[in-house]
């Protein structure tokens, strides 16, 4: 018996620490990858104090939150994109937050109204071209479908949050019809069926596999400037930003909310205003090769390299509003097929 | 690894053993039938009194922990239905905006896709299982030794692991394609390379890391060919495929069942391969219907669909399994001489048989190998890497001890008072593993959560502090999906070691007064040793492999080495998880080996 009981307060002992303490804690649930963000918790901890707990998924972070109620560990989620913003909200997992500190830094256009959500920084979805192949400096979103670059067009699952984001912006412009029939352009364009990643198409295009490939602007500054054996890739390839017909370059939020049953909601206010202050902001435009959201920080140079960034005017709530339909039509027009 | 769950046993008949249980009923049936003269009668129904009161006597001391014992059995039953009940009833939920959208697009792809797939791989399994095992059981070639250890070494690679590796080694700039721009133009090369991320290439895939199920499968009946029926044929004139197509194939017909339908089970649960290369299997579209279209109920009633094609799989298994036990007469076990083959027959034998052990294991292996080496030296070593790892030893070892501890109690259970419902127990408890991790896991969140809530009420009612979600946050919830889905190991190997344990040792040890606890603490369990320690290792590893169910149900701050694998290859950046994945498949290795030492008949 007791080495039951030993066994018993081993388990205890080990498992212990993986909840939460005594000290002074804040529980973050992050889309962003770990690597990313560790960085910038670390600086959170030095400078504050408050030891930051972080769990991190690539899916489901708020259809758990929701799972698991009022008991909920969760104080702030960190999403990577509009649509989990969205699905938060409508989900009924997030409460106001009240912070003059935001209400001044974050633009209006990058913030909810009722103040679910802020948005703490922002990526284009742009075009990787090959350097040798494409000789156009400038580029269209309608002139994708354009029959011209068949078999020229790589782009990752038309059901990826990155892609649905920016097809919502097309249905929020255009209406259904016109974006099923401009889906169903560029899915006769594309190289071959959709699969990878952002960092997959970009070496496609480098391979010759297809002329333009679609990503967001930090997977090719990430190239770049990270591992020595994917410079190749981005070297092969330049970034066009492309804009919509009436104007503008989609752009996707990175948002923070706070959790409904948040246990230390102070802690996660501080934490949020913490990622809209400049020290954040530096490490987003730095470290993450992301735009920040507060005006005046300066750009990462291989940021600034891609050109003057015209964002999209409309507003973040219309493009959420039109996701679904978006994936639906993505199934309608067999775009992963 | 659920190689244990071959079951596929060769028998040495030997006389029906009598115990002190059988031996009155037995007695008594045979003097009836010889003689019907009551006086006999007599002798025997007071030899019968007798008996029946020292059991009597025994039994009624026992029954406290016999009960115990029955019941945590059945509770163990409960908790690996609870997945599945708790399943059926977030499916009934109406799911009426997206069921529609899911029948017309969603799940006709996913079901063609699946049925295709598990089509593939379970033929393609079947022709290199069966086919190796062939070659290696019936003929004697040079090299042959090395290769009964090399073939089933597949195993020890988890399946997203060969997708990671393979995609990497194959794809435009991987190390294949610049080893082809050495004879042609890059741009040319790009056509040459195989579309791995594809139907054909996930079954291709697949099928090299599961092929070893059929073949130590298959293995442990070929090896057991009785010569006798095999000489028949060849009087009847028939010739060596004639043989092989109507004598040892349909008597080793059961056994390949069974591993093609643990092939398969594997194959369903996977989610990692099929994800990254692009096959919407039903477990991608139960994933993506929950999180991407925020539909609980419609996943639910995908997992549900999952779960039949699940179910036809195991009766599969099952049945194959209850015919598949070979029998030979102990007293002339006449095993079939191996033909040899020499020279350049027995060369092209050789090759055929490294080609899967090759591709399976060695490829993958190598080149985790290698990239682990190069970012070691170049020092770029993620220092959470420990970390992950010591999170998974953690992990593995409790829910390794916790399905031991079960696997114990249900199949004692059954054992000391054999009845309906202890068998039924046994049975539950040994379905865990056709639950694909994912579905397991989504099935989990209910149950889990409603006892967390249970809990945190208790605790807040006797004035403690709200300990928030207990068993969520402190890793309990992976631990129950591990020991719901594994199981069916300890169970399996302690059922059979069991059945080699004489039932008149715990009879004679009852009868000379010992309790149940003792027999079992000084009798059974020092003869069960092999048994715990293999159901031990082969838990352990599959802990740290599984995938799916730990994505979804880790705590804050916890990571294992295979989810650190999957968002590393998510971001396409699998190179930099190579040493964890490492760690991985070296860890799988022994219990590989000791698998094959296990199937293995001393030559």
């Amino acid at each position: 018996m007791s080495r039951h009981r030993a066994a018993a307060l081993a388990f205890v002992a080990v498992l212990l620490p993986l909840q939460a303490g005594a000290a002074e804690q804040v529980n973050v649930y992050t889309y962003r990858e770990t690597k990313l963000v560790q960085p910038l918790f670390d600086a959170f901890t030095k400078d504050t104090g408050i030891a930051v707990n972080v769990i991190s998924a690539s899916s489901g972070l708020e259809q758990r939150i929701k799972a698991e109620g009022a008991n909920s560990p969760a104080d702030v989620l960190l999403t990577v994109d509009i649509g989990r913003i969205d699905e938060a909200v409508q989900a009924g997992i997030t409460q106001p937050i009240k912070s003059a500190v935001i209400d001044e830094t974050v633009p209006p256009r990058y913030r909810d109204p009722d103040g679910h959500w802020a948005g703490i920084s922002m990526r284009a979805r742009v075009i990787y071209a090959s350097k040798e192949r494409v000789k156009q400096n400038a580029i269209t979103y309608e002139e994708l479908a354009d029959p011209k670059w068949k078999g020229k067009i790589c782009i990752r699952s038309g059901q990826h949050i990155y892609n649905n984001a920016l097809f919502a912006a097309y249905v929020a412009k255009y209406g259904e019809e016109k974006a099923e029939a401009w889906l169903r352009g560029l899915k006769a364009n594309l190289a071959q069926k959709p699969s990878g990643g952002d960092r997959e198409t970009a070496r496609d295009v480098a391979a010759g596999k297809c002329d333009l490939g679609i990503g967001n602007t930090y997977y090719w500054a990430l190239m770049m400037n990270g591992d020595p054996d994917k410079k190749p890739w981005a070297e092969a390839t330049r970034v066009i930003l492309p804009t919509f017909e009436g104007g503008g370059t989609h752009v996707n939020l990175s948002g923070v909310l706070l959790a409904k049953n948040a246990p230390n909601k102070d802690n996660g206010v501080k934490l949020i205003e913490w990622l809209a202050g400049e020290k954040a902001q530096q490490i987003y435009a730095d470290a993450n090769y992301e735009y920040p959201i507060r005006p005046g920080v300066p750009l990462n140079p291989t940021i600034a390299s891609y050109g003057r960034l015209t964002a999209d005017p409309l507003p973040i709530a219309k493009i959420a509003a039109q996701r679904k339909a978006a994936s639906t039509l993505v199934d309608k027009v067999g775009f992963d097929n | 690894m659920p190689g244990t769950r071959l079951g596929v046993t060769v028998r040495v008949r030997h006389p029906p053993m009598a115990s002190l249980h059988d031996r009155p009923a037995f007695e008594e049936q045979r003097l009836r039938r010889l003689s019907k003269h009551e006086a006999s009668s007599r002798h025997i129904l007071v030899r019968n009194a007798a008996a029946r009161l020292l059991t009597m006597r025994a039994s009624v001391r026992a029954s406290r922990v016999e009960f115990i014992a029955l019941g945590i059995a059945l509770l163990v039953g409960l908790m690996v239905a609870a997945p599945v009940i708790s399943l059926a009833v977030t499916a009934l939920q109406p799911a009426v905006d997206i069921w529609p959208h899911l029948l017309a697009y969603v799940l006709p792809q996913s079901l063609r896709d699946t049925a295709l797939l598990l089509a593939g791989v379970g033929t393609l399994t079947l022709l290199i299982g069966a086919g190796t095992a062939w070659l290696v059981s019936s003929h004697d070639f040079p090299g042959r030794a090395l290769l009964i250890w090399l073939l089933p070494l597949p195993l020890a690679v988890p399946t997203y692991l060969s997708a990671y590796v393979y995609v990497d080694l194959f794809e435009p700039l991987g190390l294949a394609h610049r080893t082809l721009t050495l004879l042609m133009p890059a741009a040319e090369a790009v056509h040459w390379l195989p579309h791995l991320r594809s139907l054909p290439g996930a079954v291709l895939l697949l099928a090299l890391v599961l092929y070893p199920y059929v073949f130590l499968s298959a293995r442990a009946v070929f090896q057991a060919q009785s010569a006798d029926a095999i000489e028949a044929a060849r009087t009847l004139g028939a010739g060596r495929f004639t043989i092989l197509r109507r004598v040892i194939l349909p008597m080793a017909r059961p056994a390949l069942a069974v591993g093609v339908a643990l092939a398969a089970l594997e194959t369903l649960n996977d989610i990692g391969a099929s994800e990254y290369l692009g096959v919407r299997t039903l477990t991608v579209s139960v994933f993506s219907t929950w999180l991407n279209r925020g539909s609980l109920a419609g996943a639910a009633q995908l997992s549900l669909v999952l779960l039949g094609f699940a179910a036809l799989l195991i009766t599969v298994e099952r049945i194959g399994r209850r015919n598949a036990n070979v029998e030979f007469s102990a007293e002339n076990p006449r095993l079939r001489p191996r033909t040899k083959l020499a020279g350049l027959k027995g060369s092209l034998a050789f090759a055929a048989c490294l080609l899967p052990a090759l591709l399976g294991f060695i490829v993958p292996a190598a080149y985790l190998l290698g990239e682990s080496l190069r970012r070691s030296l170049a020092g770029r070593i993620d220092p959470s890497l420990w970390r992950d790892a010591l999170h998974t030893v953690t992990l593995a070892s409790i829910a390794t001890a916790l399905a031991l501890m079960l696997g114990l109690i249900v199949i004692l259970a059954a054992r000391w008072r054999p009845s309906r419902t202890a068998t039924a127990a046994v049975s539950v408890a040994q379905l865990g593993y056709a639950l694909p991790g994912l579905v397991l896991a989504l099935g989990l969140l209910a149950p889990l959560l409603a006892l967390d809530g249970a809990i945190a009420t208790f605790a807040q009612s006797i004035g403690l502090a709200s300990p928030g979600l207990l068993l969520m946050s402190s890793g309990g919830a992976v631990i129950a999906a591990y020991v719901i889905r594994f199981l069916a190991v300890p169970t399996g190997l302690l059922k059979a070691g069991f059945e080699r344990i004489p039932r008149d040792y715990d009879d004679s040890a009852r009868a000379a007064g010992a309790s149940r606890l003792v027999t079992l603490a000084k009798i059974d369990l020092p003869l069960l040793k092999p048994a715990l320690l293999g159901a031990a290792i082969l838990v352990f590893v599959d802990c740290l492999k599984e995938l799916p169910a730990t994505l979804l149900l880790r705590p804050l701050n916890v990571d294992t080495l295979s989810t650190s694998i999957y968002q590393y290859a998510s971001r396409g950046s699998f190179e930099e998880g190579a040493l964890a994945a490492l760690i991985i498949v070296a860890a799988s290795i022994p219990p590989v080996i000791w698998l094959t030492r296990f199937s293995d008949l001393p030559e």
